[in-house]
């Protein structure tokens, strides 16, 4: 029973913690190097754990996420929503490709989520950023091995479920 | 190790309540997003809810804070004193300047008292130092540490050293956002110092600067030519250094002129800003007065549309021309320019 609620506390508390990694800032130099880390929490615990993470949670990451910045209202809201139903869609299937390709599959959908961005930045008006901020999703792809061992390897150690 | 639930997970194809499901929150999403941007509603929102953002804020400041703290910390000895050295030279001048400005300051200000003009060279400020939290990239925002509690309010102009950073856009209780001078969205009424010139300054598309987009064909403005602000609009007071030109480019429509201006205000490595306290006084032109004619009782009947349209075109012509009359005033003197200190 009460390993149910640390379970619970530590879902929480990696969904917030990616929010906190979101708002540290970077040098400016590694600025357009930031990966989207609330995106890549959510897609982990959405293929470890499909009965947590629904589309409603994404959307409840994602207001928060919109809360926290202050950019536009619903707009992270609507990628994570998006990107959770892919993933969750797609989930029996990626949980069992080999890393190279689930960190495939990531990176498409961290560049989807990164078209719908730019989509929603377009039509409220934003200019069109400039060719950096497309080295952010590769970055995300590229931490993901790392970050999921980790949670995993956390998440056994701690024998969480 | 089998699989309970199996049937909901199916390996291919979806179930069409989940898709449902997500057409349903796209659309709260984005429902959410045009109503957001029409009225912002976020700020709102942040305003309610700042009691969980505000610590999150000063969380994610931590790193860079210790940063900080550990630069100084772990600071070699040399660099330091090589800093000290430096800042005192700094100060010492400054002050020099200060001494020998202090006569001007005073006849300036008899002469204004004969004038009798309300504006004043003491500058009314409050220190606030920036909490490092990032709002994403394509914004051009700061997070100040001090807010509405500490008498922050919407509209203060924010200033360093060496020039205008921005204005206060939103505050919370204890922290406030500004907007930068870069900001696309953002625009600051400016006055070429050595020219006079009056024209608006616009932050570049692409972040990098500011652009005067509109400077006529005929109107003298070169590289290096450092920009004030005019103190018209009544945001900003007169007399504080903007930017210096870098490029003067036509247009691509040939009609005007475009200037490329990087920023006087050091908007990149700012710790310590301040925020000034006494707003300009309107200098712009005064607001449009209510047509005055017959009572409402007396109007035409909504048959005789011809009544109405010749005001509402006239009402719009009296906005319109503003920034050609303005510009074209450029060699006018300048009393905004007395306002300000080198």
């Amino acid at each position: 029973m009460n390993r149910q609620r640390l379970t619970s506390w530590w879902f929480a508390g990696t969904l917030l913690f990616a929010l906190l990694l979101m708002l540290v800032p970077l040098p400016a130099l590694l600025e357009p190097f930031k990966p989207y880390w609330p995106a890549l929490v959510l897609l982990y615990w959405a293929l470890e754990s499909e009965d947590r993470v629904g589309l409603g949670l994404a959307f409840l990451v994602g207001l928060g996420a919109d809360l926290f910045d202050g950019a536009l209202l619903g707009e992270q809201a609507l990628r994570l929503t998006a990107l959770a139903f892919i993933a969750l869609r797609f989930r029996s299937r990626l949980r069992f490709f080999p890393m190279w390709q689930q960190t495939l599959a990531v990176l498409a959908l961290l560049l989807n989520d990164r078209i719908l961005l730019l989509m929603v930045r377009v039509l409220s008006g934003a200019p069109v950023p400039p060719a950096d901020w497309w080295i952010s999703p590769f970055v995300g792809a590229a931490l993901w091995p790392f970050l999921f061992l980790l949670l995993d390897d956390l998440r056994l150690r701690f024998r969480l479920q | 190790m089998a699989r309970p639930r199996d049937e909901s997970s199916p390996l291919f194809a979806g179930n069409a309540a989940g898709t449902l499901r997500l057409i349903v929150y796209l659309a709260l999403a984005l429902v959410l997003m045009v109503l957001d941007h029409r009225n912002g509603w976020l700020w709102r929102v942040r305003n309610v809810a700042s009691m969980v953002v505000e610590p999150v804020y000063r969380l994610a400041n931590l790193p860079s804070a210790g940063m900080r703290t550990l630069s100084v910390a772990f600071a070699d000895r040399k660099l330091l004193t090589e800093q000290n050295q430096r800042l005192r030279e700094d100060l010492l001048l400054a002050n020099a300047r200060l001494n020998r400005m202090a006569g001007v300051a005073e006849q300036n200000q008899r002469l204004k008292e004969l004038l009798d003009t309300q504006r004043s060279l003491d500058l009314n400020v409050q220190l606030a130092r920036v909490v490092g939290v990032d709002l994403g990239a394509a914004q051009q925002r700061l997070v100040l540490n001090l807010g509405a509690r500490d008498g922050v309010k919407p509209g203060q102009p924010v200033i360093d050293a060496h020039g205008v950073m921005g204005q206060v856009i939103q505050t919370l209780p204890t922290t406030s956002v500004v907007m930068l001078v870069t900001d696309p969205a953002h625009a600051i009424p400016v006055v070429v110092a050595r020219s006079g010139l009056r024209t608006v300054a616009y932050g570049a598309r692409d972040g990098s600067g500011l652009v005067l987009p509109s400077i006529p064909l005929a109107a003298d403005v070169q590289p290096g030519d450092k920009l004030l602000t005019s103190g018209l609009g009544g945001r900003f007071p007169p007399g504080f250094p903007v930017g210096k030109v870098i490029t003067v480019a036509p247009a691509t429509s040939g009609m005007f002129r475009v200037a490329q201006v990087q920023p006087a205000a050091d908007i990149d490595r700012s710790d310590d800003v301040l925020l000034l306290h006494d707003q300009a006084v309107p200098a712009g032109p005064p607001a449009p007065e209510v047509p005055a004619g017959p009572p409402a009782s007396q109007a035409p009947a909504p048959g005789a549309a011809g009544g109405n349209a010749p005001a509402a075109s006239s009402s719009t012509g009296a906005v319109h021309p503003t920034l050609p009359r303005v510009t074209a005033a450029m060699s006018t003197a300048q009393p905004a320019r007395a306002g300000s200190l080198p």
